[in-house]
């Protein structure tokens, strides 16, 4: 009864869009957890990172409150996200080239794309979250 | 709340799980395993290791489904299914072991 409850269940394209840096807001760290949570229903998940929102994936996050953030270095989770069948990570070119970032910088393996593929990418979501 | 463990009260939230990760001895595991009438077991103690070093890794306690992966592609098949882990831990393999663990509940545990 429940597999075929599943078999009809329909399954959607999310697209969470992260434009924030990951420390002085909550948005990094809520979309993250949304993501992780909304990882049990089974949907196709892509993440979007442009702007600020980019540096999420960045290695080496120092979070001390010596270095101006003091919290919780979540940096770590986004390598989890595989695990969780969340595997289409992609990253805005423009706003990596702008703060000087390139692949080796981040975390995680990420799809680089530039405007118009991302505004493509965009267009086939059925659920667009921004955070 | 909180729980005595060798005559040092231990810091707990009110669903009995450590308030501060730091805290954590295996003394604290033994006592709140009691407190759910289990005795850990060798097995028990490869999961709540298992789950110590993936948080450490990745920061977060996994969810079920994926500790269950994890764990099968570890230890094998005979131990990466729900029936093995739910032998060992009762009320859950993510809720209970990683109230042993002394992480935080699973992220979208409710």
């Amino acid at each position: 009864m429940e597999d075929e409850m599943m078999d009809e269940e329909v399954i959607k394209k999310f697209l969470y869009v992260n434009r924030k840096a990951p420390y002085g807001t909550v948005y990094a760290l809520e979309s993250l957890e949304v993501v992780l949570i909304g990882a049990a229903f089974d949907q196709d998940v892509s993440l979007a990172f442009i702007d600020d929102g980019v540096y999420q994936l960045k290695k080496d996050q120092n979070t001390s409150v010596d270095a101006g953030a003091g919290m919780k270095n979540f940096s770590k989770t986004y390598r989890a996200l595989e695990a969780y069948d969340v595997e289409k990570l992609y990253v805005d070119k423009k706003s990596m080239d702008e703060r000087g970032l390139s692949v080796d910088d981040l975390l995680v393996d990420v799809e680089i794309l530039d405007e118009a593929k991302m505004a493509e990418m965009m267009g086939q979501q059925d659920v667009v979250l921004s955070f | 709340m909180a729980i005595e463990v060798n005559g040092k009260t231990v810091e707990t939230d009110e669903e009995d799980y450590l308030v501060n990760l730091s805290d954590w001895t295996k003394e604290i595991a033994e006592v709140l395993a009691k407190q759910d009438e289990l005795e850990l077991t060798e097995q028990h103690w490869e999961i709540i290791t298992y789950l110590r070093d993936y948080y450490e890794e990745y920061q977060i306690a996994p969810a079920v489904r994926v500790l269950t992966k994890a764990i099968g592609k570890k230890f094998g098949k005979d131990k990466g299914n729900s029936k093995y882990l739910y032998s060992l831990f009762p009320y859950g393999p993510g809720k209970q072991a990683c109230r042993f663990a002394g992480l935080p509940k699973p992220t979208g545990c409710i």
